[in-house]
């Protein structure tokens, strides 16, 4: 029996699959960080006044303020002088006008990547916007989309044609002292997507942003506003991976969510990034701020995520329930092995009446992955009859990896319903055998018993994501087991 | 079928089988008695090709391949079959898609096509009504929630799919009422056929009113103390176990 492991040790180490790079020239701005790299790169944007002056704001505060250490995560503290802020293919210096202008090199990439841009081969009904390091490279359907009014472009084009919109919504959900990532991000962001669905009308396709991380050295800082205006709603999903290095690179991007009255926003996340080897060199470091806020009356924000890549995930998809009778999910898995290190969960602030929130966290620790939930419930004294169930999971494999929970709960009224409930669980050795006892390989066992774990999650996703996210869970667990 | 010879094992370095023989033919039915603590359980458990049992000595040969050297799925895929005495919850994972993957990694082994759904599906129903279980519990998680009938019976829903050359039961008698035991020896019957032996695992006589056995061995201190047909097994639920100490004591004197 040669090839086939035997004991959830052998099983836990395939290769990363997206790994490779695309060799493609740059226009990229010397490394380092100053007031000067922040006006550059608005310049190179072209961007308004009101825009330079509020990411200067954010970087003024930024050198004020600290690096979080409270997370169960640990790396080196991070040379922000060492980091490229900026970098375009150099092919996509004006911005995008068509499909047909993007350069084939990039598209070859994503073709790779199985995210084909050509709008004739793309999965019926999912509107695409590649981001590539700093810029956005093609949108699709965007025409199609814009019939009904939706407006779905890259941050920056959105900030040329939309800036009314940019400036009434940007930094309203994630002010920009709001931590020391979204303060560097809000300084130094340099493109995303952004989506605004107008009153009354529900997207008719998925939307979509794939991020690749190319270059060497650089940081990708990309910002996400997604406005849901009344009665409309959005079903979003976000893609990411990046090649292989030995080095470790930032990933801190913002993502805010808006939803007006009966507005609902539905935000999926298949996160892969490089994760590094298995001795833990190399890696993305994702240090993410997401958050939603279900501004009017019965609005719904639903975040899932899938968090299988990154060396360090610290990463917290957040919903303020402010609308009366609003209600907010949080769907998750999160999956560390071999040296990888995940702190994550989310917020839950109830100040509306009435509002509900979900919390459903699955974590899965193999190798010596380290991984922790971490959430908060807030129940403002406004918020009667406010409700929240939380469920927390852990599923580990082997013996050397750790998780850990830390639930914060913070009730102000009485008229609130708060429920946790929390499992750990070693998947069974007892489990495996079973299996293997009526003919499955352990690496076949091994995944149906982690998809099943994760079923209440994957559930959640839209029907491609969810067979993406179950291939992806048995690659990154291969040769994980103990 | 199946030939035990000497065979030798620790649990956590403490011996517990202590050189066991036993030849099974095909098509015979064999009875493991025994009280508790006397390696019944292990027994199962080496032969089925559990890690945590550590083989010490002996050999097993099964249809003439040296069993200790397969892994547990091979065993698997070459027959042979465990009824668990606590059969696992497997949270999230539906009882029909265990069963379908179960199947068709055998029948690969076998060099036989996969069974589509629905062919599988035909299959499993018409098992299911031998086994007098309701359609539904393909659906639910596979033991998640069952009672401990309704998971003795899955496993021999299992065992009636796969079709084992060689099944053991452990237990399967254990926590059942008398009506699902009537159910549980109904469906083993139906798969008693002169190509497949089964070693009954038990601690009580109960089980074997349903299913008769063609011997019975008492197992006692990891060794068959004594063999004999059925009538054995009424000798025991007369005596008792009791009778083994002084047998125990006879033979390591003799020693």
């Amino acid at each position: 029996m040669n090839s086939v492991p035997d004991t959830l040790e052998e099983f836990i180490s395939q290769e990363y699959q997206h790994g490779f790079e695309t060799l493609i020239d740059a226009d990229e701005i010397p490394r380092g960080l100053s007031e000067d790299t922040v006006r550059l790169i608005s310049a190179r944007k072209n961007e308004p006044d009101f825009l330079l002056q509020w990411r200067l704001d954010a970087f003024r505060r930024w050198l004020k303020m600290t690096p979080p250490t409270w997370s169960n995560v640990h790396y080196p503290p991070i040379d922000y002088q060492d980091i490229i802020y900026y970098s375009a293919p150099r092919s996509q210096k004006d911005g995008h006008k068509s499909l047909e202008e993007v350069d084939p090199e990039l598209l070859k990439t994503y073709e790779k990547l199985g995210i084909p841009l050509h709008e004739r081969a793309i999965l019926a009904g999912v509107a695409v916007d590649a981001v590539f390091d700093s810029v956005s490279v093609a949108t699709t359907f965007k025409d199609k989309l814009a019939e009904v009014g939706i407006i779905f472009c890259s941050f920056s084009e959105a900030v040329q044609h939309h800036p009314d919109l940019v400036r009434q919504y940007l930094g309203t959900v994630v002010p920009v002292q709001d931590n020391f990532y979204a303060a560097l991000n809000s300084a130094v962001f340099s493109d995303g997507s952004f989506v605004y669905i107008p009153p009354g009308v529900r997207c008719p396709m998925e939307l979509s942003t794939y991020f690749r991380i190319n270059a060497k050295n650089t940081g990708q800082f990309e910002r996400t506003l997604i406005i849901a205006d009344q009665g409309a709603s959005v079903s979003y999903l976000e893609g990411c991976t990046a090649p292989m290095r030995d080095e470790n690179q930032l990933h801190a991007a913002v993502v805010e969510l808006v939803a007006l009255d009966d507005a609902k926003i539905k935000y999926s996340t298949v996160q892969n990034w490089y994760p590094g080897d298995k001795e833990g060199r190399g890696g993305i470091y994702n240090f993410v701020t997401k958050r939603g806020d279900c501004r009017g009356a019965r609005s719904h924000i639903s975040w899932t995520q899938v968090e299988t890549g990154s060396a360090i995930t610290w990463k917290y998809p957040s919903v303020v329930l402010r609308g009366e009778e609003s209600v907010g999910e949080f769907y998750s898995v999160a999956l560390t092995n071999h040296r990888q290190q995940a702190d994550t969960g989310t917020k839950m602030i109830h100040i509306g009446k009435n509002t509900r929130s979900t919390i459903v966290s699955k974590g899965i620790s193999a190798g010596y992955g380290q991984q922790a939930y971490r959430g908060l419930v807030r129940v403002a004294r406004s918020a009667i009859g406010a409700r929240n169930h939380t469920q927390c999971d852990s599923l580990l494999l082997g013996d050397r990896c750790q998780a850990h929970t830390y639930p914060y709960i913070e009730v102000k009224n009485n008229s609130a319903t708060v429920e946790h409930e929390a499992s750990t669980s070693r998947i069974g050795e007892d489990q495996l055998f079973f299996c293997r006892q009526r003919g499955i390989d352990t690496e076949d066992a091994v995944s149906m018993i982690v998809n099943g774990f994760c079923k209440e999650v994957f559930k959640e996703l839209p029907m491609e994501f969810a067979v993406e996210a179950q291939k992806l869970l048995g690659v990154s667990l291969e040769g994980s087991v103990g | 079928m199946l030939s035990i010879d000497n065979l030798q094992a620790s649990v956590a370095d403490k011996p517990i089988l202590r050189g066991i023989s036993l030849e099974i033919k095909a098509g015979e039915v064999h009875a493991i008695m025994g009280p508790n603590g006397s390696g019944k359980s292990t027994l199962s458990n080496v032969l089925a090709g559990r890690e945590n049992v550590r083989v010490t000595g002996g050999k097993v040969t099964y249809r003439g391949k040296d069993l200790l050297a397969m892994e547990v799925e091979e065993r698997a895929r070459e027959g042979v079959f465990l009824a668990f005495q606590y059969p696992v919850e497997i949270p999230g994972v539906g009882n029909v898609y265990l069963l379908k993957a179960a199947l068709n990694a055998q029948r690969k082994h076998r060099g036989l096509p996969e069974l589509d759904a629905m062919d599988f599906l035909a299959l499993v129903k018409d098992k299911m009504k031998l086994m007098e279980m309701n359609e539904s519990m393909l659906y639910r998680a596979v033991n998640e929630g069952f009672s401990g009938g309704e998971k003795k019976r899955n496993e021999i829903l299992q065992m009636a799919v796969l079709e084992p050359h060689l099944s053991i039961l452990d237990e399967t008698d254990s926590g059942l009422d008398i009506d699902a035991l009537k159910i549980v020896a109904n469906g083993v019957n139906s798969l008693r056929s002169p190509e497949r032996s089964m070693i009954l695992v038990t601690h009580y006589q109960r089980l074997l009113d349903y299913i008769q056995p063609d011997f019975v061995h008492v197992l006692a201190g990891g060794r068959i103390v004594r063999s004999g047909g059925p009538e054995l097994a009424h000798e025991l639920e007369r005596e008792g176990y009791a009778w083994i100490g002084d047998a125990q004591s006879q033979t390591v004197a003799a020693q």
